[in-house]
């Protein structure tokens, strides 16, 4: 315990006054129910405050060494801590509730508590705290763990591109006419593994593996969907689809209309966009700022699991052509999601948390930036009411200006740059129809107008950081 | 007989029709279900493929309808020239005459289940696919009652139940399209093929070596048609591309050089490519060229035709070619004198009937553009419809969220 004492101390260690002596006693002790508390109906020594320690620092190692193993194909998979925020945020919650909040955890017997990945379970927010919901499934251990308790959670856990996977392959058992074309989906699994086992079950007809032509697989797409096929195109990284632009644009967007609805194009266009791990200018681009004005589109972002799976599916079955926004770092978020079949609704926003001071609207990667800044806010004595738009084109302008009516301010944050991103368009939306409503002007926070350069503090500064949103709030609610 | 059947006959055509059924100029009705065989113009010139042969057959009815089908073309396009004069069209037209068989000789070799897909010299394919007069003229004026309901224009003609894909604007875009339409009907497994056609000047777009490489990977019966009518907007083809041989700039992949301007030479090279197209071991090719048996679907067919208007109305046509050169070609090459030609020497009819027919059609167009000009323009709600298409389950609401939202299925 003494070498625990400094700086950067876990509080719960000082308030626990734990002694490492008795630790190393426990650590000699054969910790035979891993997870579980012991039955505590024969204790031999008061345990209970010893396990609890133990239990957490055992659960926070654990937790440590499974978030240091990252899926993705961008080569982000060191483990020296590069991760999408979220994870650095759910360690460092981890770190604070582990102590804190472990008694409480054996007063629940046997249950396996998930974070979730809006952050709506860390300590500090006083409103809707539910507990501290830990993650603790790291290693091959869970299974034994997890099929106890897991009967008595609803759903399963997934990571976003298993859920993409899932809606996608239970649109394609659905509808036969559902296909899927991108470059490397088919025997490669998909460059981030949201195709992966499709080409085997479905066969090389339903999942096509296409030479690198964005713009003629695209133009195919849409010459598909003009028939009755529902394809469902995948840019390998939505800054490759600016190869087909044409096509999007005059072809898809524009087909239904200029054929006097003759022919509608039920096509879904998605891939990962939006800037990563240092992947340099060309291969972090926010197409969706482009897109936005292409009459006929409609675009979406997904930004949890939850929702990946419903806007997936309902971009499929929808008649109009969709363009579903993804984020490259967002591919490892887990989450527990139901097991029926639900879709989400395209044009609606998602009241991620309620809250009186200021709107903020956010989506996709900055929902992350934006609940960590929302924790120091409450901290300091602020409500945010946050949304996360999703429906990029159109807006859900329902939402936003009920939310508008209630807290009058308005913060918008952005991974577009500042020039004609969607910020940009949804300032004019919004004091186009709830001017009245503004007490103070709209904020906007967006990436710079810049491209995105390789450098990792360089690229931090491009993108809104919390920091920044915590001082817009402040200046906006002063 | 279905040939006799694809323009639509309208009521001041009745001479027309007893022409047709009274048969004043053959004896007997056998006479009609004859077998003529035709000479193609030219051979054919194929690239790692055996060209089908010159003889053509026909019967006296097709004879009569391809000559009444372009000259109802013809006629069409000659009014639109002064429509667009008296500034009743605007924006963009692009004309077909002269490019009559083309259109005329397809039609003849396929069905309306196969598909078709060109770019913005569109008017004459969708009356071949069998759009009527009223609704070309009313599209080109932009009236309500246009096939696009007159939000499409001269460049977007569409006819979804024929198979008739457009109608785009922007060069090669088109192809792309086509071979998506293709890989459709490849994936449904009906026995259809799609014609991609497009011009000498978007043969050089990159689009369209990237389609040819998909299809040909993917065995897609999709007909890539080269319309070389020799001018790029104002650019000469051989100003354009290295290597003017369009039929042969699909390397690996078969081609067939056509003469344009014969209606047969064009049936017979369409014919051909669709069994090509559909065939799973085409008797000529397994035994000459198995070595690529493997690439056996794809083909393209090059048309060798001209234009005799400009590119489009705003273009005169006579910058960068010469007037002796289009009143040659129109002396030595035009479909409809060549058709006119045939059907003289073969005592079909005479040549005052003929008069008769081209007057019978002129009248059919006058009235169609009669009718199109009363036609009312689209009402002003006709703005917003068709952006998008509301509801499959759940209704969709816009951006100030006026309609109301339903629920899920």
């Amino acid at each position: 315990m003494r070498r625990n004492r400094g700086a950067n101390k876990t509080p719960g260690l000082r308030e626990g006054g734990r002694s490492l002596s008795l630790l190393s006693l426990l650590s000699l002790r054969r910790f035979q129910y891993k997870y579980e508390p012991r039955s505590l109906s024969s204790p031999r020594l008061p345990l209970r405050p010893f396990l609890s320690l133990f239990f957490s620092l055992f659960s926070l190692s654990l937790a440590i060494l499974f978030y240091s193993f990252d899926h993705s194909e961008d080569g982000s998979s060191a483990p020296d801590g590069r991760h999408p925020d979220g994870f650095v945020e759910y360690r460092h919650q981890l770190r604070q509730v582990s102590f804190r909040i472990a008694a409480p955890i054996f007063r629940r017997k046997g249950t396996i508590l998930v974070v979730k990945s809006d952050g709506r379970h860390t300590v500090g927010f006083n409103a809707g705290l539910r507990g501290a919901n830990l993650i603790t499934n790291a290693v091959a251990a869970k299974t034994e763990a997890s099929a106890k308790t897991m009967d008595s959670k609803p759903g399963h856990e997934v990571l976003l591109f298993e859920a993409l996977r899932e809606g996608l392959e239970e649109e394609m058992d659905r509808d036969p006419r559902v296909c899927v074309m991108g470059e490397d989906v088919g025997h490669y699994g998909g460059s981030y593994k949201v195709t992966k086992g499709l080409a085997d079950k479905y066969g090389d007809l339903r999942v096509l593996d296409t030479p690198i032509a964005e713009n003629s697989f695209t133009g195919m797409g849409i010459g598909a969907a003009m028939t009755g096929l529902r394809p469902v195109v995948e840019g390998m990284n939505m800054g490759f689809l600016l190869l087909a632009f044409n096509q999007i644009s005059n072809n898809c967007g524009m087909l239904h209309y200029t054929s006097g609805g003759q022919f509608t194009i039920p096509i879904v266009i998605r891939g990962p966009g939006g800037v990563g791990r240092q992947l340099g200018a060309e291969h972090s681009q926010r197409l969706e700022s482009y897109f936005q004005s292409i009459p006929g589109l409609q675009m979406v972002a997904c930004s949890t699991p939850y929702n990946a799976k419903g806007l997936m599916k309902a971009a499929i079955r929808s008649e109009n052509p969709v363009v579903l926004f993804e984020h490259v770092l967002l591919y490892n978020l887990k989450e527990r999601i139901p097991d029926e079949d639900y879709i989400c609704c395209l044009e609606e926003a998602e009241m991620v948390r309620p809250g009186e001071h200021v709107t903020i609207l956010m989506y996709s990667r900055m929902r992350y930036h934006v609940m960590q800044a929302a924790k120091t806010l409450v901290n300091k004595g602020y409500d945010p009411e946050v949304i996360d738009i999703r429906s990029l084109k159109p807006f859900d302008l329902y939402t936003i200006g009920n939310s508008i009516q209630k807290t009058h301010r308005v913060l918008i944050v952005e991974e577009c740059m500042r020039t004609g991103g969607i910020g940009a368009s949804l300032r004019a939306a919004i004091i186009d129809n709830f001017w009245d409503f503004l007490d103070a002007p709209i904020m906007c926070l967006s990436s710079q107008d810049v491209p995105t350069p390789y450098a990792g503090s360089l690229e931090d500064w491009t993108v809104v950081q919390p920091a920044q949103i915590v001082a817009a709030v402040e200046q906006l609610c002063q | 007989m279905a040939a006799v059947r694809r323009l639509s006959l309208s009521s001041s055509a009745a001479p027309l029709r007893r022409l047709l059924i009274l048969r004043p100029f053959s004896s007997s009705s056998a006479d009609d279900q004859r077998v003529l065989t035709v000479e193609t113009s030219l051979p054919f010139i194929g690239h790692k493929i055996d060209p089908p042969s010159r003889s053509v057959d026909t019967t006296p009815n097709e004879l009569l309808s391809f000559f009444r089908d372009m000259s109802m073309m013809r006629r069409m396009e000659i009014a639109a020239d002064s429509l667009y004069k008296a500034k009743l069209i605007r924006g963009f037209c692009h004309l077909y005459d002269g490019q009559e068989a083309v259109a005329v000789g397809m039609e003849a070799a396929i069905t309306k289940r196969d598909a078709i897909i060109t770019a913005y010299r569109d008017h004459c394919i969708y009356l071949g696919r069998g759009g009527s007069l009223v609704e070309s003229f009313t599209e080109l004026m932009g009236r309500r009652s246009g096939c696009s309901r007159g939000k499409g224009g001269s460049m977007h003609f569409y006819k979804k139940d024929s198979g008739f894909y457009g109608g785009h604007g922007i060069v090669g875009a088109q192809v792309p399209l086509g071979c998506g339409v293709a890989f459709a009907q490849k994936y449904s497994k009906d026995e259809n093929v799609t014609f991609a056609m497009y011009g000498d000047g978007a043969a050089n777009q990159g689009q369209l070596f990237e389609a040819l490489n998909i299809s040909a990977l993917w065995d897609l019966p999709v007909i890539l048609v080269c319309e070389n009518n020799h001018y790029g907007m104002g650019t000469a083809e051989w100003r354009a591309a290295k290597s003017p041989a369009y039929y042969k700039r699909g390397d690996y992949v078969p081609g067939l050089k056509v003469d344009g301007m014969d209606a047969f030479a064009v049936k017979q090279a369409c014919k051909f490519a669709k069994d090509y197209a559909l065939k799973n071991g085409p008797l000529v090719l397994v035994q000459s060229y198995d070595f690529f048996e493997h690439y056996k679907m794809v083909l393209i067919l090059e048309m060798d035709t001209y234009r005799y208007h400009g590119h489009s109305m705003s273009d005169p046509g006579s910058t960068y070619r010469t007037r002796d050169e289009i009143s040659g070609v129109r002396q030595e090459r035009d479909p409809i004198e060549r058709i006119r030609k045939l059907i003289l020497s073969h005592e079909l009819a005479t040549a005052a009937e003929l008069k008769d027919i081209e007057k019978v059609v002129r009248k059919e167009v006058d009235e169609a553009i009669a009718q199109a000009k009363e036609t009312p323009m689209p009402d002003p709600s006709e703005l917003f419809t068709n952006v998008y298409v509301k509801g499959f389950g759940v209704e969709a609401f816009g951006a100030d969220r006026k309609e109301v939202k339903a629920f899920l299925p």
